[in-house]
């Protein structure tokens, strides 16, 4: 347990997909400022996309679509809650970076023309880029990192942020999860991409790491940027996706969509007219498979053959390439059998929704030196690509901010205080493995805070995660790998809290099934065209309060503003 | 508080006669992300220590020899 002291400029926390990005564009354009990039697990293989990606989400290309386009598309999906600003700041740099990353040797879909083949996915434009080779983003990642000389230390699980006595952001404290090392970072400014809490709720599989997102990725960033006082939003808007049921992976709607793909209900009828992935499209899925037609399946036995293995090459491939495996497991081929779909396990993430740290459009929290990126931060359905351009963002701005400044001053009582909290379950004699204390709070959260929406269940809820914090002060690790999983079950209870306090708090519902309250059921746009934030209270406790939607850059029309929730097929299309 | 020891299968699966850890390898360690591969001292060969394992496949494809079979988990199959 000995300490082991380090002090940089610029701290990248995460070595996924925005964190990289910062680290990089940082060392790019001060090239004499130390950069340390850290991870969990190993920057090489780390993240959302360690095996790859299948295709860019939200590609704005000239001539495909604009940034007003984008924005105003992406206002719509999520009921007018948005700062617009934020996600224009990733529409104008989004064809910048493409034309980056494939100068690097991504590969991304082209026609015979050379020009990047957009497909049209979501509701109202075209959005989506293929990446058929997707499968090397990480290795040509990495690759720049080394060329920009950017320092990387792998397994180190940072469990709190360092605030000095100005407020302003002082570094980081973390465990190395091998040598169970407590290791102290200070820092000028530091930049959290630690990705989505994809550790909140439990798959109905049962199985604690067969979930959708990566998961490394356990909501470590929320709990830190909480616990260091920044405002964190939209918590109540839970990230939910429909997925291969079982497996829990992607289908993938952005695969498959363009090749004749589509989702079906029991009786092969199509019922939503758009597979983008929204809270309203959730809502429908959800319908089909609790009503009378469920259940509910991705549709492609009537492709062709020559589509099928077009498809398979992708999705058997890049980004979760066991999807084969699975399928032959259970004798399933896309070309006779439907695939049984279901309802994910809840999780946070702006990424995919928009439930993260908030920034604002230059990647900076609310903590003076501190930014977010990729899908910890609250910038809606930015996906890979927008975490990389925020990951810019953060990593340029960052070498602004701390031009002249020393580091802030450290605090040793709170150095000597997360030491104590770090290695009380390895110094305890016996006591509850931490594994099992995460499988009984998330099989909680999925009792209590899976929508719909209930307020007694999460107030009921809240009562029982009070039970399993005092568990964590019972958990017993054997090693340094189980210190690792116990520091991950206090930032999951921190994530479920905050996701229920900022559920009870937005007393209507809004974004289709993200937010679906049986006994608030309409949107009250009088009372909750807002965002809900939350942060730490004098207290101790999380309190939420409303900050106002900026006003928007792209006016959205009144016969624009509801075209989400009109996803439904008005009568049955033959399949 | 007495515990009891749990048993699972593995579904990452090591050929020992193909795993050349025992010659300095690490690579299938140190990529996986859920870090659950370890060095079996004994043998000088890679296993799976923990089952937390997200069927996600670095160390399959990494491993310069070939020598990890990843299966889908037990309870997912």
């Amino acid at each position: 347990m000995s300490t082991r002291e380090q002090t940089v400029d610029i701290l990248v926390i995460g070595g996924g997909t925005a964190g990289p990005i910062a680290a990089i564009k940082a060392k790019a354009k001060a090239p004499h400022l130390k950069v340390l990039l850290l991870d969990k697990a190993n920057v090489k293989r780390a993240g959302a996309i360690a095996e790859g990606m299948d295709s860019v989400n939200n590609a704005v290309i000239p001539g495909h679509a604009t940034p007003e386009q984008y924005v105003k598309e992406i206002t719509i999906a999520n009921d007018g809650i948005v700062n617009q600003a934020a996600i224009n700041a990733y529409a104008v740099r989004s064809h910048d970076m493409i034309r980056e990353l494939d100068s690097w040797g991504v590969k991304f879909e082209k026609d015979e023309t050379g020009d990047y083949a957009v497909k049209k996915v979501h509701h109202l434009g075209a959005y989506v880029l293929p990446m058929p080779e997707g499968y090397n983003v990480k290795k040509v990642i990495f690759k720049q990192l080394r060329k920009q000389g950017v320092a990387v230390s792998n397994r180190l699980t940072t469990t709190r942020l360092l605030v000095g006595s100005d407020g302003r952001i002082a570094g980081a404290m973390a465990l190395d999860s091998r040598s169970g090392e407590f290791v102290v970072i200070r820092a000028k400014a530091v930049v959290l991409c630690t990705g989505a809490a994809g550790r909140l709720g439990l798959p109905s599989s049962g199985y604690l790491f067969g979930t959708y997102e990566n998961p490394t990725n356990a909501g470590d960033g929320y709990s830190m940027a909480y616990h260091a006082g920044a405002e964190l939003s939209g918590l109540e808007c839970f990230q939910i996706n429909p997925l291969i049921k079982d497996y829990n992976g992607p289908a993938c709607a952005y695969v498959t969509g363009p090749f004749g793909g589509y989702t079906v209900n029991a009786k092969g009828e199509r019922f939503i007219k758009s597979d983008y992935w929204s809270g309203q499209m959730m809502l429908e899925f959800w319908r089909e498979l609790e009503g009378g037609n469920g259940p509910v399946f991705l549709k492609l036995d009537h492709l062709a053959d020559e589509t099928v293995t077009k498809i398979e090459n992708v999705l058997h491939i890049t980004e979760r390439p066991t999807r084969g495996l699975f399928h032959e497991g259970r004798g399933t081929d896309y070309r006779t059998d439907l695939v049984e779909m279901h309802i994910s396990e809840i999780g946070l993430c702006g990424g995919h929704s928009a439930s993260g740290v908030w920034v604002d459009e230059h990647a900076r929290t609310t903590v003076p030196g501190l930014y977010a990126a990729g899908d910890l931060c609250n910038v809606a359905h930015n996906y890979m690509l927008g975490a990389m351009v925020f990951g810019q963002i953060a990593g340029e701005d960052a070498v602004d901010f701390i031009a002249d400044k020393e580091p802030a001053e450290v605090d040793a009582a709170a150095v000597a205080a997360e030491r104590e909290r770090i290695f009380a379950p390895l110094l305890r004699e016996e006591g509850i493995p931490p594994t099992q204390v995460e499988y009984k709070l998330r099989r909680l959260v999925n009792d209590y805070l899976q929508p719909p929406k209930v307020t007694r269940k999460m107030l009921i809820g809240l009562q029982r995660f009070a039970e399993i914090r005092a568990d964590l002060a019972q958990m017993k690790a054997e090693n340094p790998h189980e210190l690792m999983r116990a520091m991950e079950a206090h930032a999951i209870l921190d994530c479920a809290e905050l996701a229920a306090a900022a559920s009870l708090y937005r007393t209507e519902s809004r974004w289709g099934l993200y937010h679906y309250r049986t006994d608030y059921p309409e949107r009250d746009d009088a009372e909750w065209f807002h965002f809900v934030q939350v942060k730490k209270g004098n207290d101790g406790r999380p309190q939420c309060f409303k900050r106002a939607v900026p006003p928007y850059l792209y006016p959205i029309d009144a016969d624009e503003r509801d075209a989400y929730d009109q996803l439904r097929v008005d009568a049955p299309l033959a399949a | 508080m007495p515990s009891i020891q749990n048993r699972n299968i593995a579904s990452v699966i090591v050929d020992a006669d193909k795993c050349i850890a025992d010659k300095g390898c690490r690579v299938c360690i140190d990529v996986c992300p859920t870090d659950i591969l370890v060095l079996d001292p004994a043998q000088g060969k890679v296993r799976m220590a923990y089952d937390e394992c997200w069927y996600c496949l670095p160390c399959e494809h990494d491993c310069p020899t070939k020598a990890i079979r990843v299966e889908i988990p037990y309870l997912l199959r």
